[in-house]
Formats: structure tokens, sequence, C-alpha cells
């Protein structure tokens, strides 16, 4: 049963983002990845962590991904882009990509065994993860929400139009 | 019962998939996409590593990773729209003043 | 008393450091007052230490100070000592007493130049340098004095920079000195391999131990005496000192004549045991002084700048002093030092205020009857010139006589009779000059002659004080015929000098020779009146009847000549072939490569900058799989 979902969850996930790469609208690109994100949502869920999964799907698919849409509007491009016309790139991409593909598979393979994800085990809850993040893991959550309002504050200065221009 | 091997492979497959997607586009916005998915399939690979060695602090590392994508993700949209003001074009194949 | 002698050099190289650092800030009367102050002190201290030793007994010198360790590298050490024995007291009396004489002259005669406070800043540091070298109690300390005073020669020899000839001059004597410098240094590195040290008292005491074989000590003594040639004007280095001239008139008088070409007899008399020991060196250095002695005396014959016929006249009495030390009568050398610090400073100064009342002429044919102008400066002048030539009752005779007799005694007879040839010319040559600028037909000329005046007290003061000792100090040294004990001042130098095996001659024999040199003066001064005054058509007869024998004394033998073909001129054409073939292809050809390879590697290395972020991403991905590749493999 869990197989299943998994295969179900890789299909649409790898399937959108193969859509992703084909179009040639911006905004269909957009929304097949938003459904990417979907199913990795999906999956994180299976892998027993519902809180990340939750977290994916609000911030990445829900917030990211309407930021990106957003911006693909006030862009506005009317015609498509159409992709890479230098066909060596392209290629010499794709050669490396399976390559790397190749190294790390080859990588896993050679590790040694991990024992099974079973379902029995219940899900991470968000106390324990709320605890590490309060305890062993303060000084990197006070620094990420500094980061934040940096990060708030950088965009708003970067796109603030200047006087008379 | 899913072996986590299962979990990595599809993790790298997805991430060679965002690097082909990289150089696939000719535009800034998609190829910023195809860094996000570069993101996601990393977190997957650190999630099945959270549940197979029953090690929750990879979660939390998750957690980082989401919230500073995001950071990153305001800035660079950002960084984008002003190159649009200036250059009113995103291709990438036009950007290239800082050469040499 | 004598514990201040160490003191003795501080007070001129503090004054010189002053006046570089600060000079141009300072009013000239400070800076004349500060300068003679600084060289009044270091006499005065070096009185005190003087007046202290006479109290010491012989066994005691010489008395050493070390100031700092220095140099101490492994069995290389080399102390920053003083050393205080009679001839140290001799050597820093005439350095301190004439110099501060001529500093105080130099107030006056540089008045005018522009260059006053950085004169005086010279002079303090050549006092300087020349009392380190007289106090050092090591050859290491020494030569450091004798680089230094060879550097503070080049400084003031080309004062006047901006002349040519000057600027030339200075350079010629720098680099005449260096080659004799290297004969020094060679010696030294000897005497450091064979005693181990350089100080005085462990050479001394290494020869008297019998250390080491005859025939080292020759060779050191030679390599040593090839330096004092250099730095004492004898054959074959001596060609700097004329063309030395080209420097103020008191720079002329402290240095080459008083103070810094003595250093060479300096040093063969501190080592007087080494070359007493070697014998053959010692011939060696008479010899070569008796030679040059009447070389440099026959160049004065003919010279018609006043100040030329000074310099060949300072070359020729070196050579006596030479004569003297090589003989085995070092104390008569260094007696005549003495005299002659007194007569020839005396001689040069006086010829300067000539100059000076003149407007700078320095030509004999251009002068002429000056004596009734010159009443200040014709008296002392003639001292001087009567003190030179050897007549009786004056300083000159008694340390020329005492010379000569110990050459006579100790058989040396060519090179007596040299000695005296050249006593003929140095009467002959001095009374010319005398007669040509201060008696005779008036050839001064009109423009000269309009500002014609006598020189200022302070120029002519220190002239009378200098005649007062050219006439009284050969008092200290008289000949043995007078008494055993009148010799004051070679028993006075007896703890650094010991009385070795000298010549004995009858009293007879002595009376005689003490004749023989006043004859042969009092010709050579009878034969410029007559050639100058009385019939002075003569000379023109000679030259017409000898015209080659006349351009060979006039052109100085063609040495210059001589070496500038033989020695000078392939140096240079050598230096400037290497120069264009190795000095500009190799050298800067490397370096030009260098640097136009790594331009070119630059712009090589620029195209994988495109620009395109794309680019740049591939090739990230191609680092990442070959890094991940060799990781895994």
């Amino acid at each position: 049963m869990a197989i299943l979902l998994f295969f179900l969850f890789a299909a649409f996930a790898v399937g959108s983002v193969l859509g992703m790469i084909i179009s040639r609208n911006q905004a269909y690109s957009a929304l097949f990845l938003v459904v990417a994100f979907a199913s990795l949502g999906g999956l994180f869920g299976l892998l027993g962590a519902p809180f990340m999964a939750v977290v994916q799907i609000i911030i990445y698919a829900g917030a990211i991904m309407v930021l990106f849409i957003f911006v693909i509007m006030m862009i506005h491009l009317r015609e498509g882009i159409s992709a890479e016309k230098k066909k060596w790139t392209i290629a010499a991409a794709v050669f490396m990509g399976i390559i790397l593909l190749a190294e790390i598979v080859f990588a896993i393979k050679g590790a040694p065994a991990v024992p099974m994800i079973g379902q029995e085990m219940a899900g991470t809850s968000p106390t324990e993860i709320g605890r590490l993040l309060f305890t062993k893991y303060l000084y990197p959550f006070e620094i990420t929400s500094i980061l934040i309002i940096a990060a708030l504050v950088g965009a708003v200065v970067l796109i603030k139009k200047r006087e008379g221009e | 019962m899913i072996p986590p091997g299962y979990f990595f492979i599809l993790s790298v497959v997805l991430f060679v998939l965002g690097i082909i997607a990289f150089f696939f586009k000719r535009d800034l916005i998609t190829q910023f996409m195809a860094i996000e998915i570069m993101l996601n399939a990393a977190n997957l690979a650190f999630l099945a590593l959270a549940r197979s060695s029953n090690f929750v602090d990879a979660q939390v590392i998750v957690f980082f990773i989401i919230t500073v994508a995001a950071a990153e993700a305001a800035i660079g949209l950002a960084i984008v729209l002003l190159i649009f003001r200036k250059k009113k074009t995103i291709k990438t194949e036009t950007l290239n003043s800082m050469k040499g | 008393m004598t514990d201040v002698f160490w003191l003795i050099p501080f007070a001129p190289v503090l004054s010189s450091l002053v006046l570089v650092l600060f000079g141009s800030k300072l009013s000239k009367k400070w800076v004349s007052v500060q300068a003679c102050g600084a060289v009044l002190l270091s006499f005065v201290f070096a009185l005190v230490a003087f007046l202290g030793s006479l109290k010491i007994s012989p066994e005691e010198f010489p008395i050493v100070k070390t100031l700092f360790p220095w140099i101490g590298a492994g069995s290389f050490q080399a102390g920053f000592s003083f050393q205080f024995d009679p001839l140290s007291a001799v050597m820093v009396l005439v350095v301190t007493g004439v110099g501060f004489l001529i500093h105080l002259y130099s107030v006056g005669y540089m008045a005018h130049d522009k260059g006053y406070t950085r004169y005086f800043a010279y002079l303090n540091l050549f006092t300087f340098a020349m009392l380190i070298l007289v106090l050092a109690s090591n050859m290491v300390l020494m030569f450091v004095g004798w680089e230094g005073v060879g550097l503070c020669s080049y400084l003031l020899i080309g004062f006047w920079f901006e002349k040519p000839s000057a600027a030339a001059a200075g350079k010629k004597a720098f680099i005449v000195n260096r080659i004799g410098d290297m004969g020094f240094i060679l010696g030294l590195l000897f005497i450091l391999v064979a005693v181990g040290s350089s100080e005085f008292s462990a050479i001394n005491k290494a020869i008297g131990q019998g250390l080491f074989p005859q025939a080292l000590a020759t060779l050191i003594a030679i390599l040593l005496f090839v330096g004092a040639t250099g730095k004492s004007a004898q054959i074959p280095l001596y060609v700097w000192l004329p063309d030395a001239m080209e420097g103020p008139t008191p720079v002329s008088a402290l240095i080459h004549a008083a103070t810094m070409v003595t250093a060479g007899v300096y040093m063969v008399a501190r080592l007087n045991l080494l070359f007493t020991f070697s014998g053959t060196a010692a011939d060696i250095v008479a010899l070569v002084g008796a030679l040059t002695a009447v070389f440099a005396a026959t160049m004065a014959l003919t010279q018609n700048d006043i100040k030329r016929v000074l310099a060949y006249s300072t070359i020729s009495q070196l050579g006596y002093m030479f004569i003297g030390c090589g003989v085995g009568a070092y104390a008569a050398g260094v007696f005549h030092l003495y005299t002659h610090a007194f007569f020839k400073s005396l001689l040069f100064l006086s010829a300067g205020s000539v100059i000076h009342a003149l407007s700078g002429q320095q030509d004999m044919r251009k002068m002429g009857g000056l004596r009734k102008y010159l009443p200040r400066t014709f008296p002392p002048f003639l001292i001087g010139a009567i003190a030179i030539s050897g007549i009786p009752f004056l300083s000159g005779f008694f340390s020329k006589d005492a010379i000569l007799t110990e050459a006579f005694a100790q058989g040396q007879y060519f090179v007596w009779a040299l000695g005296l040839t050249g006593a003929v010319m140095t009467a002959f040559y001095m009374f010319r000059l005398i007669f040509l600028t201060f008696y005779g037909q008036e050839r001064i000329e009109h423009e000269a002659k309009h500002h014609l005046h006598e020189s200022p007290k302070s120029m002519t003061v220190p002239l009378a004080i200098l005649a007062v000792f050219s006439v009284i100090a050969g008092y200290v040294g008289l000949p043995a015929v007078l008494g055993e004990k009148a010799d004051l001042f070679k028993r006075f130098l007896e703890p650094v000098i010991k009385p070795g095996t000298e010549g004995h001659i009858g009293a007879g024999t002595e009376w005689l020779l003490m004749l023989a040199s006043v004859a042969v003066a009092a010709v050579g001064i009878f034969g410029a009146y007559v050639f100058y005054l009385q019939k002075p058509g003569i000379p023109h007869t000679l030259v017409a009847r000898f015209p080659w024998l006349y351009k060979l004394l006039y052109n100085k033998y063609f040495v210059d000549e001589i070496y500038g073909a033989v020695i000078i001129n392939p140096l240079v054409k050598g230096s400037d072939w290497v120069y264009g073939h190795f000095d500009l292809k190799v050298i800067d050809g490397a370096l030009n490569a260098s640097a136009s390879a790594t331009g070119f590697f630059g712009k090589v290395l620029s195209f994988v900058q495109t620009g395109f972020v794309k680019d740049y991403a591939l090739v990230f991905l191609l680092g990442a799989v070959i890094f991940l590749g060799v990781l895994l493999f």
C-alpha cells in the first residue's frame, strides 16, 4: 500500500517537473511546479514527517509559488520563451547530468544498508521538532529569524522606486 | 515498507532534472524555479535520512532549508524585477555585463 | 686622566648628526660655533688623555677600552674598542689640534658658500672617522675608520658637485682608494686566519711568539701596504691626490695634507713589528717611498697651479715618511708625519688665503709681487716653505734629517740618495712657488687686482698659529749628536715602537749628513732664485732646449692617460658590452618575459569569463561531476 502511494506521488513529481521543463509558457511552468511541490508534500507525509509536509504545502506551494506567479504577472511577457537554442549546451548538460546521476546512484548503492521505512512508527510530531528547535538549534533559529527580516526589508528597499524615476 | 533507497534515487532524479531544467530555459524566472526544484530534491533526501536512521535533527534542517529558500526567493525575485526594469528583458543571453 | 680618551670621537659625530638633521634651521653663526666647538672639545679630551699618559709607565700600554662587543660570529670576534698609547696620543693631538685650526679657518674661507652647513657636517664627520681610525684597537674597527675617511674625502672633494671636474675628482679618489682597500682587506683576512683576531695586541703577541712564518708576514705586510699606497698616495695609486685639489682649500689642508693621507703611515707604524719581522716588506716600503718622493717632486717642478704644486709636494713628503718606516725608523716617520701636518696645512691654508685674496685665481702665472698686498699671509707662507725645505732650526729639518740619517745608517744608500735628490727638488719647487707668487713683476689680472684684499682674521690667525708650530714643533725630536736623550719624541713612542737594531754611525758622519741635507736645500733655494728672480729667462730657455722633458713632466708622465688606456677604458668598454648583452637582454629580458607571459595567460584565461550565468553553471556542474568522481573512485 505504501509503495503504491510512493510510486503515485513519485510519478506526479517527476511528471510535473518534466512538464515544467517542456512548457513554454511561464505561468504553465509555475503551475506545474505547484503540482510537483504538492506531490513532494505527499512524499514527506509518507516519510513520517507530517509537520514538514504541511509546512511544505503552505510555504512552498502556497507562498513561494504565489510569489513567482505574481512576478510573472508583473513582468507580463506576451510571447513565450522557447527553449535554449544552443543544442550543444543542452547536450552537455544532459550528459553531465546523467553522469552525476550515475555517480550518486553508485554512491548510494555502496552505502551501508539502512532499515526499511515502515509505517508502524508514528510520524514525528511537531512537539519533538519544537523541542529541538528551541534547545539544540536555538542559535540557528534566532539567526534565521533575523535572516527573514533582512530579506523582508531588503526586498522592499530593492523594489522601491526612487524619487523621480 | 519502502526501501529508503527508492527515496534517495528519486531525490537524485529530481535533482538532475532540476539541473537540466536550468540549462534548458532561457529566462531568469524559470531558471530560478529550477533552483527551487533542486532544493526540494535535497529536502527529500534529508527526510528520507531522518526516517531511516531515526535521526530527527534532519527534519529541523529541512525546516531551515525551507525558510532560507523562502527568503532567498523573495530577494531573488526582487532582483529579477529590478533587472527587468533596467534592461526590459529577462533573457539570460542578453545579460553579460560581467564579461572579462 | 687618560681614561677620558674614549670620549674623544663623540663630539664631532654628534655635531655632524645635528647638522645633518637640523642644519637648515640653524643660523650660520651657530653652525660655526658648534662645528668648531666640537673639534675643540675633542682636542681638550685628547690633551687631557695625553697629559695623563705621561705619568703612566710604559708596560701598561696600550690601554684598551671596549665600548661594546659589536661583532661576534663564532670564532670571529671584533669589539668596538679603542686603545690609547703614545702613538695614538700623537695622532689624536694632530688630528684634533690641526683639525680645529682648519675648522676655524673654514669659517672665514667658506663664509659665502651656500653649502656652508653641509661642509661642516662633512668636516665633522671626517674628524670622527679619522679619530676612529687612529683610536681603534683592532684592524676591523680601523677599517671602518679607513672607509669612513675615504667616504668623507669623496664627499668633500666633490663638494662643489655641480662642477663636473669636481664630481669626477671625487669619484676618482674613491675608486682608486677602493683598489687599495682590496689589498687592505686581503691582508686583514690573512691576519685573521693566522692570528685568529685582528686586535693589534694579539698580532704583536703572535709575532713575538713566532706564530707565523716570515713568508706569510711578508705577504700580509705587502697587501696592507697596497692599501696604504691607495690611502697615502704612493706609487702606483697616487693619481687621485692631484685631482683632489678640486675641493675647497681647507679640505685639501686637512684631508690631503695633515690627516687622511697619513693614515697609511700610521698603519705601518702601528704594525711596525710585522714589517720589521718581514724585512722584505720593509725594504719594499722604503723603496716605494723613495721612488715616490722623487717622482712626485719632479712633477711638482713644472706645475702652474699653486695647489697642484702643494699636492705633489704632499705625495713626495709622504714618500719620505714611508722611507722612515721602511728603514726601521718608524719613530722618525711618525715624527715627520707630525711636523708635516703643521707646515703642509700651513702651506695649503696660506695658499687658500692667496686664492681668496685674488678672488679665486690659482694659476701662478697670473700672480706675482703679492708680498706687499698680503702682509699677514706672506710671512706664514714663507715660514712653511722654509720648514718644508729642511732649513735648520725649523721643524722640517729635524724630521727629514732624522729619516735620511737613519736610512744612511741602515746602509740603504740608494734610498738615501733618492731622498737627498728629493730634498733638492723640494726646496727648488717650493721657492719657485714663493718667488712666482710673492716676488717679481705683477702679472695679476685687472679684475682680481681691483678686489685684492687681505683675508679676514678667522683665516689669518690659524696661519699664525700654524707658523709658530712649524718652527717649534721640531724641538721635541733633536738628533742624537746633540745628546743621547735629546730625541724626546722617539723616547715617547718607545712603548709602541721598540728601539730595534738601529744603525750606528759616528757623530762625525752624522754631522756630515746634516750638512749634506742643508747644502742640498740651499742649492735648491738658490737655484729657484736664479731661475725665477735673477734671470727669469732661464726656464724658457731650458724648455726650448728640452721640450720633450718639459712635456713629460708637465703632463705628469702621462700616467693618468696610461691608466686610462690600459685599465679604465677596457673596463668601461667591457662593462658596456656586458650591459648590452647580458644585463639588457638576459636580465631585463627575463623580467619582461615573465610579465608578458602573465599578461598572455591572463588574456587566454579571460575567455572563460563570458558573463553568462549559464556558462558558469556549466563549469560548476563539470566541477561537481569531476569532484564526485574523484571522491568515489
